[in-house]
């Protein structure tokens, strides 16, 4: 039984389409981050992706940068982030996602973290420094354990690499909206309608966009043209934004559903 | 596996999807230049004329007298145009850029010396010119970003992490990620996705070339060692690649100690590192067991980085290349004992190369030959060892 696949398959059928908000595990702490996906699974998160925060993470702008530097500095760790989405799996049923960079996993070894992975009722894998051309033992491994590997989709991406990274990715593919790396922009790619047309000629997987949606507005643009939206660097700022103001846990976590519902509503007019 | 871009198990191409096409490119591009008669001959004119090729073998008599072992020979990298050994790649790899289109260059830069020889190169070919390099390095370094400028570049600053080589690395990659399209980005070390471990080496290739002409010349023989600095490893692999088939000789890169390994405060990848993926290869590294990328240290700022060239890890696990490690104290002792001995002021980083060969050339017989590769002159260190040698804590 694949969460992920269920999930579109059902957002399918109601003519829906996927919202993942992206959270930062361990910004400003885990048990923030915890409480956060139980809120945005309930203000209307289709999917939610776990990101592992990384000392060098080379696809992330500022914003993401800032996340992943106070959460190290709370001392997170990979065991944890497990630990809390075996108990977070305890009580949604939610896809949960894991973004990581490659080395977090290749330090661990491929086994290892797809077996934690798996156990700790992780769905998918997306990992932004990872092409293609070296992915095939991660592949394999997360196939066996039933792990969705999620590859991406680039603006500069070919049809010929188009083909085969659609053909490989499980679950959907990860479009990524502009050429550049993670952070809200005012514009999305101008021309994102023609970008996922030629995605869509190579392969029957939904499609989620990503990097770049920064509000409602951003957000309703982008789910014309994909089957789901991906926000990260937007609703990290929310979050900043209201402990900068309000010093309070409790309200950032109300700040950042407000606006996880006002993407929601966003996408649920067209 | 697809081993393409592999040494051994090292290397590969971990980058966002985004630039695997540029990287396609830039290997096509590549594989068809460097046997390209007309690339050729505009990169060996331009290393001839401009940066001042061949650089001299220079048989460093006092030093070798003084030492009383081994016969200590010096490939003079200092005395190319910009002071190092640096410009030999970013000439190789403009080039490249211009044949491919690219209207724009950036690159990462530590002390400044690769920042330097790319915007130089970036200036004699009219081509827009972006140095990142970290708000700690400008700091300490303004000179340099003084000199760049003068040269036209802009110096970006990096303020994330520990705004030194990494982050700048780091952010010239986040920016060629946004700016692929017209941009080619010149790294300046043996590290990076493949194909640049394999470009750098083969433009800086030039440096073994040369010295195993220069050594025959001299001697009628293959020198026994040669001994060069590793920090990227750049100019070490462009001494020791042409010798790598030539079992005779004996090949030692020497790392950045530190204050001492046990201190955890160093830059000696091979020596105290472990496996993993930095800056999009496999390699060795400095990292915690999570993965996460630990800061290196070192005097000199060339060798401050926790990451090496995966074609060195790949010497290091088939033995062609021994690694040592000399700390900053030693290295900094091995900066005045070629300025005293032979009038030479040596780079920081080749001061490492210095000092190992001053321990290691005493032991050795009177009749053995070493090469040094003295990457770069010691210029741009003489105000900091200044600071050093008066004890004042920077």
């Amino acid at each position: 039984m694949n969460r992920i696949e269920n999930v579109f398959n059902k957002l399918q059928r109601e003519n829906r389409k996927a919202l993942i908000p992206y959270v930062c595990c361990g910004y400003p702490s885990l048990e923030f981050t915890e409480k956060l996906v139980l809120k945005l699974a309930d203000c209307g998160a289709d999917l939610i992706e776990l990101g592992v925060p990384y000392s060098d993470p080379v696809a992330d702008g500022p914003t993401i940068q800032r996340a992943a530097v106070k959460a190290l500095e709370e001392g997170v760790t990979l065991e944890q982030i497990f630990s809390m989405a075996s108990r977070l799996r305890e009580k949604t049923e939610i896809p949960l996602i894991v973004m990581t960079y490659f080395n977090t996993v290749y330090v661990k070894g491929i086994e290892q973290f797809i077996k934690m992975a798996a156990t700790s009722g992780i769905d998918g894998l997306i990992i932004p420094d990872l092409p293609l051309e070296e992915a095939d033992e991660l592949k394999t491994t997360a196939d066996k354990y039933g792990v969705d590997l999620i590859l991406l989709i680039a603006p500069t991406s070919t049809v010929e690499r188009i083909k085969k990274i659609g053909e490989a990715s499980r679950g959907f593919l990860y479009c990524i909206s502009v050429t550049g790396v993670t952070g809200a922009r005012i514009n999305v790619l101008t021309n994102l309608g023609e970008f996922l047309n030629n995605v869509r000629q190579e392969t029957r997987l939904p499609l989620a966009v990503g990097f770049g949606i920064s509000n409602p507005e951003t957000a309703r643009l982008a789910a014309c043209e994909a089957d789901g939206i991906i926000v990260g660097s937007a609703l990290i700022e929310k979050i900043e934004e209201s402990m900068a103001q309000e010093k309070s846990t409790d309200k950032a976590i109300e700040a950042a559903s407000h606006f996880t519902s006002s993407l929601r509503a966003a996408i649920t007019v067209n | 596996m697809n081993k393409k871009g592999y040494f051994g198990e090292f290397g590969g191409r971990f980058v966002p999807e985004t630039l695997m096409p540029a990287l396609d490119e830039l290997e096509k591009a590549y594989e068809k230049y460097k046997e390209d008669k007309e690339f050729k001959e505009e990169f060996n004119y331009y290393l001839q004329y401009y940066v001042g090729r061949p650089t001299p073998l220079y048989y460093a008599e006092k030093l070798t007298q003084y030492l009383g072992g081994a016969k200590i020979y010096l490939k003079r990298e200092d005395l190319n145009h910009t002071g190092a050994h640096k410009i030999n790649n970013t000439l190789g790899q403009v080039l490249l850029a211009k044949r491919i289109g690219k209207k724009r260059i950036i690159a990462e830069t530590g002390a400044g010396q690769h920042g330097v020889a790319t915007a130089t190169i970036a200036a004699l070919m009219g081509l827009e010119c972006d140095i990142f390099m970290g708000s700690e390095d400008v700091r300490r370094q303004t000179l340099n970003v003084f000199r760049m400028e003068l040269l036209g570049a802009k110096v970006i600053q990096v303020e994330s992490g520990t705004k030194t080589l990494k982050d700048a690395t780091n952010e010239a990659l986040r920016n060629w990620v946004s700016t692929v399209s017209n941009t080619h980005y010149v790294i300046g070390s043996v590290v990076g996705p493949h194909p640049y471990p394999t470009i750098v080496r083969d433009f800086q290739s030039v440096i073994g070339e040369e010295t195993k002409k220069q050594i025959i010349k001299f001697e009628g023989r293959l020198p026994d060692y040669l001994i060069a600095c590793v920090g990227g490893g750049s100019n070490s692999m462009g001494m020791f690649y042409p010798f790598k088939d030539l079992q005779e000789v004996q090949m030692i890169g020497v790392e950045a100690a530190g204050r001492g390994i046990e201190s955890g405060k160093h830059a000696a990848v091979l020596t105290a590192g472990t496996k993993g993926v930095l800056h999009g290869a496999l390699s060795y590294l400095l990292q915690d067991g999570d993965g996460q990328i630990l800061p290196a240290h070192s005097v000199s700022a060339g060798l401050d980085y926790p990451g090496v060239g995966p074609e060195h890890s790949y010497f290091k696990e088939t033995k062609r290349v021994q690694y040592q490690s000399i700390t900053d104290q030693e290295a900094l002792e091995g900066f005045q004992l070629l300025s005293l001995r032979e009038g030479i002021i040596p780079a920081l980083e080749s001061a490492h190369a210095i000092a190992y060969a001053s321990k290691f050339a005493p032991i050795l017989a009177k009749e053995k030959v070493i090469v040094i590769c003295l990457s770069g002159r010691g210029d741009k260190d003489v105000m900091e060892v200044l600071h050093l040698l008066k004890g004042e804590v920077k």
